[in-house]
Order: structure tokens, then sequence, then C-alpha cells
């Protein structure tokens, strides 16, 4: 099982990310899958009567726009990199925290490596599925990176200047 | 000058930690070549032609003497013994080992002084106007402005993978020296009729591939809403800056694409969602970091020192350097100097550690112990008083500074091009240097006057040559080296891309070249024209019948 550092911990990680071109075809009823945005889009009647759990993952080059309405269906919203540079999600993640309110888990998938964690944090991701060939347990480590940051974001929405002594 | 306190302090700290241990990762095999390079260009460290080279940050270009003593100890200790003062107002170490820049950082954050996006895709440092705070044309002084952006901007966690490199510059004055223009946003500090400040907005502007001056989006927004608003115009250009491409991918290009208008319109909508938010300015973060930019304690003098002014009429040397490396202050009694760094045969911007130190004592002699960094490569000591001025042209000429040749001809902004740069695609240290040679007559070049004459390696243009009133391009034509000329540059207000001349020149060309080119100004001239107003009313025409006549 895939370990997943979530909530500054390493966990296994229980849900079952599909790939882009997935279909509704054998899809089991009661895992936890977490779905491409094509697949949601079309499909998303028989998505909701599933039992199992629900999250959905975007590209970098998806809007979470296009979620806004039906964010009380997914459990994790998944923001995929597709490598390490495309910085776009950055701005979706805080979207969905800071505009939609959105409770649920933001977890960055593909890409995702030790140096980008603290800032990923920063723009409310609460999970990082790391690249397969990293140690989680040494990421962890980059989440505390920096003792203070200056500018407002989604983990700290007043900034430094609101909060110095 | 802004001073850290414990926290600024600490996030410096903090970073050198971080770069200490991403570097052993990186020696250690943990890291591969490809996931180091973000790393390291985010740290202002490159890997050059012969060596990895370290670009520092100097904050909208002011730096203190305790600082340049800093930077001199590193030369010597970690490098060849000398710095290059780059066009955006920070400075390069061409030679240190990777080995020892965990080291490096941890000396400079000694002096509250790091790397902190200096290359990357990211904010870069933000640049202003040299003068700011004592030139005598102000209107707002920019340097408060600069220090809350530059915290704002340092490890922005949304906007640390841009789709591309992000400049962000500011100026305060009636001229602009900042080039405000040719940035990805210039700001300009103004009032509104009631006095309140606010800024002009201008976004999409840049040198390099496609050069393009910057359009206004906004007209006046009040100081509250600056970091907002700067927020939301990063948003979207992240979003939907192009990034399948890297030459399309600055915020030029998706403001091309969508015209300014749709563009304006878009980061309206997004700072709707957070104006009047937690990040809104204070007036009480105002004040604090304005508070570090009060003036120093000038003594009162009433009108120009007397004794300076007959030291002029007495002494041609001394009043040449007046004419040009002194410049107005707003008190009466002090002026600014530019120490040149362009003599002949240096490259352009380069200081020895040995020049760093006089610098430094230069500056706690006759200047409150701070000097800026200008755009063209020089440096400037804001606060001398007159009464001091022939003391300290005297300290320069023995230092190798007092070149009186600010804004003329042999002030050439030059990037350090194939000498140096892997991208480079020609020489132009050496370009620089015939020219300074060919321009030899100093009464010659005070009467040609004021001109921008700025040389780039390659198309990337850090040399600025689309907006030097005289551009030279670097370019490569079956593996040899050409250099194209462009005329009618200006990066100041009203700022223009050149147009080029026509086909391009041998290096051995080139100053022959520049002599028509002047000729046709000198030739053409009405008494009260600079060359760009000469360029302006006769066009490009008589310029290229006589530079190509003669080579036929
Ligand atoms: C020696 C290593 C250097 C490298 C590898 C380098 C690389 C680049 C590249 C790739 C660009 C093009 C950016 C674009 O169009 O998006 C650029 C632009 C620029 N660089 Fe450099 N550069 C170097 C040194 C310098 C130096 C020494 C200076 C100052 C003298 C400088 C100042 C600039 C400026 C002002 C631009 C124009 C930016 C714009 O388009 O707005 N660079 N550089
Ligand atoms: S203009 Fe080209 S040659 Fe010159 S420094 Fe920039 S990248 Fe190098």
């Amino acid at each position: 099982m895939q370990r997943l550092i979530k909530n500054g911990e390493v966990v296994n990680d229980s849900w079952h990310l599909l790939d882009k071109d997935a279909t509704l075809d054998g899809l089991p009823n009661s895992d936890s899958i977490i779905v491409p945005l094509a697949l949601w889009l079309e499909h998303s009647h028989a998505l909701k009567a599933r039992d199992g759990g629900l999250g959905v993952w975007l590209d970098s080059d998806e809007e979470v726009e296009s979620i806004a309405d039906d964010l009380s269906q997914f459990q994790v919203v998944a923001l995929n990199f597709p490598v390490f540079s495309d910085g776009r999600n950055y701005s979706n993640a805080r979207l969905l925290r800071d505009r939609y309110q959105y409770q649920g888990e933001v977890r960055a998938i593909g890409d995702v490596l030790r140096d980008q964690l603290f800032f990923m944090q920063r723009c409310g991701f609460d999970a990082f599925d790391l690249r397969a060939d990293r140690n989680a347990d040494e990421a962890l480590e980059s989440l505390k990176d920096f003792s203070n940051t200056y500018q407002a974001a989604t983990d700290q929405p007043l900034p430094l200047f609101r909060r110095r002594a | 000058m802004y001073i850290y306190d414990e926290y600024d302090q600490q996030i410096v700290e903090d970073r050198v930690k971080q770069f200490r241990d991403q570097t052993r990762r990186f020696l250690a095999g943990e890291l591969s070549e490809s996931e180091f390079l973000p790393l390291r260009l985010q740290n202002g460290l490159y890997v050059q032609r012969y060596a990895p080279m370290l670009r520092v940050a100097i904050p909208y270009g002011l730096i203190s003497a305790r600082q340049v003593r800093k930077l001199a100890l590193i030369a010597r200790q970690y490098d060849k013994g000398y710095v290059h003062f780059s066009t955006r107002q920070n400075v390069q170490f061409n030679w240190p080992a990777l080995e020892d820049v965990p080291d490096i950082l941890a000396h400079l954050a000694e002096v509250q002084m790091h790397a902190i996006q200096t290359s990357g895709n990211c904010i870069r440092n933000t640049t202003t106007d040299q003068f700011a705070g004592v030139a005598a044309d102000e209107l707002v002084d920019p340097r408060p402005w600069c220090e809350i952006i530059r915290q704002w901007s340092t490890f922005h966690p949304e906007f640390a993978f841009l789709p591309r490199k992000f400049k962000i510059a500011v100026n305060g004055a009636v001229a602009d020296r900042a080039a405000i223009g040719v940035h990805d946003i210039g700001l300009n500090v103004v009032r509104n009729e009631a006095g309140e400040i606010g800024f002009r907005v201008l976004v999409g502007g840049g040198l390099g591939r496609t050069p393009i001056v910057g359009s206004q989006i906004c007209e006046f927004l009040p100081w509250q809403h600056l970091l907002t608003y700067l927020d939301a115009i990063l948003r979207v250009y992240n979003r939907y800056g192009r990034r399948d491409n890297k030459y399309k991918a600055r915020i030029k290009i998706l403001v091309k694409a969508l015209t300014p208008e749709v563009f304006a319109e878009k980061v309206a909508a997004e700072w709707a969602h957070t104006k009047d938010g937690p990040a809104t300015l204070t007036q009480q973060e105002l004040d604090r970091v304005a508070g570090h930019f009060s003036a120093p304690a000038y003594q009162p003098f009433s009108g120009d020192d007397a004794d300076y002014l007959a030291k002029r009429e007495a002494e041609k040397g001394f009043n040449n350097w007046a004419m040009r490396n002194v410049h107005a202050h707003k008190v009466p009694g002090y002026a600014a100097v530019t120490l040149s760094l362009k003599p002949t045969a240096v490259a352009p911007g380069d200081a020895d550690d040995k020049q760093l130190e006089a610098i430094a004592d230069l500056a706690d002699q006759f200047s409150f112990g701070e000097l800026r960094v200008t755009h063209q490569q020089n440096l400037v000591l804001a606060d001398v008083r007159q009464s001091d001025l022939y003391a300290l042209w005297q300290a320069c000429r023995k230092h190798g500074f007092a070149t009186p040749n600010i804004g003329l001809l042999t002030d050439i902004i030059c990037c350090p091009g194939g000498d140096f740069c892997a991208l480079a695609n020609a020489k132009s240290i050496p370009i620089a240097e015939a020219i300074q040679r060919t321009f030899d007559d100093l009464d010659y070049l005070h009467d040609i006057g004021d001109l921008d004459l700025n040389i780039s390696g390659c198309m990337n243009a850090c040399g600025h040559h689309h907006v030097g009133h005289i551009g030279v391009l670097g370019v490569d034509k079956k593996g040899q080296e050409f250099y194209q000329v462009s005329i009618g540059g200006n990066s100041g207000r009203d700022a223009s891309i050149g147009q080029i001349l026509g086909p391009s020149f041998s290096a051995e060309d080139m100053p022959s070249v520049m002599t028509k080119v002047i000729d046709v100004y000198i030739e053409n001239r009405t008494p009260e024209e600079q060359f760009l107003d000469t360029f302006k009313r006769i066009g490009m025409a008589p310029f290229k019948e006589r530079v190509y006549a003669a080579a036929n």
C-alpha cells in the first residue's frame, strides 16, 4: 500500500487513484476511488450512487471552477503535478480552500517532491502522495523548513505585518 | 535602510539551513541534477560556462558599507577576487564552488543578505530608481513600497513555480530611472488630487525575444490594496500564462493574447474576492517600514556651497566629473554621486575586493554608510555634502571610480556575453571596450551628450539592448559572431523599443559603425537636441544610408 503524508504524519493510503482515461466499466462498488475530472463530469450520477468513498483529481490545466458546485460530493480533491515545476495547482488549492471553503482532503499527486511540501501546505494541501521513489519519512522534515512566513496564505490568513509583536 | 528584525533574520537563517541540506542531498546523489536545478536557481545559483555563478540579491539596489565589505570578503575567499554588478541591481560571483555556496550564504546572512529569488521562475528582486529618497524630481519615495513588496514576494508559496521569471519595478519620480515600462509589472507611485498615495499599474512589459512596453491596467490603485492587487495579477498569470513554450511563457505574451483590457478585467474579477481581506496594508505597517527610510541627519545648508562652485570653475577635470557624475539632491547643500564602474578596459560593472573595501570606506566617510547599485551597473553615494565633493573626487580618482562618463556613450550597459555566459551568441565585453577606446576624447564625449549604449550577447537582452538609444545585439551566423544594431530605444518615461538599423556587422566593424551613427547625429542635431530627439525627428534613413553606404 502506498504511503501518504497526511496531516503531518506518514500513513497508509487506502484510496485508489484511477487513470486519466478510466471508464465506469468494472468499477468496484465499495472501494474508495479518486476519479479523473472527465469521468466525474460525464458520469456524476453513477458515481454518486456507489457505496465507496469518492474523490476527484484535476490535472494542472483543469480549473477548480468546474467542480465548484460539486465539492460536497468529494472526500478528496487531488491536484496533479505533471512536473514539479508546473505551479498552477498551487493556485487551484488556494481557491478550493479560500474561495470555496472546501473542508475535505486536498492531496498533491504526481511529481511531488520533498522541497515543495512547505509551499504546498501553505496553499492548503494537507496530503502529499510523494513520487514513488521518495522517502516519505525523510520528507516530513521539510514541512518545517521555515519557522515563519511573510505573506497571507491558506495556512495563515494573517500576513506577518498583522502578527509582528 | 531597512534593518531586519528577528523575524526577517530567522527567515534568512532558515533558508541557509534549508539550502545546506539541499546541497548535501544533491552531492550525496539523493537529488538528481534536474531536481536540484530549480532549488539552486531559487537560490541564485546558475551553472555557467566555467563555473557556477551565484547571484546575490541587493533588494532595490540599497546596500550598506558593512554589506559591501562582506562581498569583498566573499570575493577574496570564495571567488577570484571580484564581483559583477548587474542591470538588475544585484551582484554576481562568477567562480564560487558549489560546495562552498552554503557557507557563502551563511556569511551573507550575517549581514542581512541572501540570494533568495535571484533567479528561477519566481518573483525576482524588485528594482527601483537609484536616487530614490534623494532625487530632486521625486514625488513619492518608492523605497518603503519596494520593501513591502520584497517581504510579500519572499517565498510567496503560491508563486514559487510561475511559468517564467517575474520582475517588478517601482518608480516615484518625474523621470523614470527604474525602466518600469519594460518590467512584468511596473508601478508608478503617485498622489491623487486629494494627496493620497496610490499606484499606476503597468503590466506585460519585458525585453528578451519579444520586447514589449507594458500596458496600464489600473490608473490609480489606493496603496492599501497593493498586495491584494499584486496577488490577483500573479494568480491570473500563474493559472493562465502559457507553459508549453518557455519563450511564450512571460506575462507579456498573456497580456498581449488577451488584450490589456481583458487581462485587467480578469485581474479585477480575481481581486474582488480578496480586496479588503487581511492582506490589505495597514497604516501601522506602512509607518513601520517607512520609518526605516527616514532622512539621515542632514546638516542645514542654504543654497549651493560656494567653495564647491569655485573649485568647479578652477579645475576642468573636477568640473567634468561634477557635470556628469554629480546629481541634484532634494536637500540644499547635498548631492548624489555616481561612482563610475566603466573605465575603459574593465568589464562594465566589475569591481575587485580592494575596490569594494574602498567603496565601503567612501560610503562611511561621505554618505552615511550607504550605497545604491544602478541598473546601468554603477554605484551611487546618495547623500554627499557639496563641500565634500572635491575630496570625494580625489578619492574616486585614486581608486578608479572617477571616470566622468555617467550617461555618456562610454557608460555602456553590457552583459557578460560570451566571455562568461553559456547562452551567449557573441562576446559583448570586448565590443564595449573597443567602442570605449574609439571614443576616448572626453570633450567630444561630453559634446555628444546623453546617450545610452546597451549591449547584449544574445536575445535574452540582459544588457537591455532593446531600450538603448543605441542597442547592440550579438548574433550567431553560421558559428561566427556578428552584431545587430538598433536605434531609438528608451527605457525612461514613454519607453520605446529600438528599431533595427539593418544587416549585422562583424566585431571589427563595430567602432566605425558607432562613429558613423554618431556623425549623423552631430551633423543633424539642433543645439538643444539629444541623440534620441534627433533620431525621432530625422528617422532611421540617414543613419542607414551612412552606415551601409561606406560598407559597399
Ligand atoms: C551570466 C548568466 C546569465 C544568464 C544565464 C542569464 C539568462 C537570462 C535569460 C535566459 C534571459 C531571458 C529571459 C526571458 O526573456 O524570459 C535573461 C534576461 C535578462 N537578464 Fe540575464 N542572464 C545572465 C546574466 C545576466 C546579467 C549579468 C544581467 C545584468 C547585467 C542580467 C539581466 C537580465 C535582464 C535585465 C534581462 C531581461 C529581462 C526581461 O526580459 O525583462 N542577466 N537572462
Ligand atoms: S544577454 Fe545572453 S549572453 Fe548576455 S548575459 Fe544574458 S543570456 Fe548571457
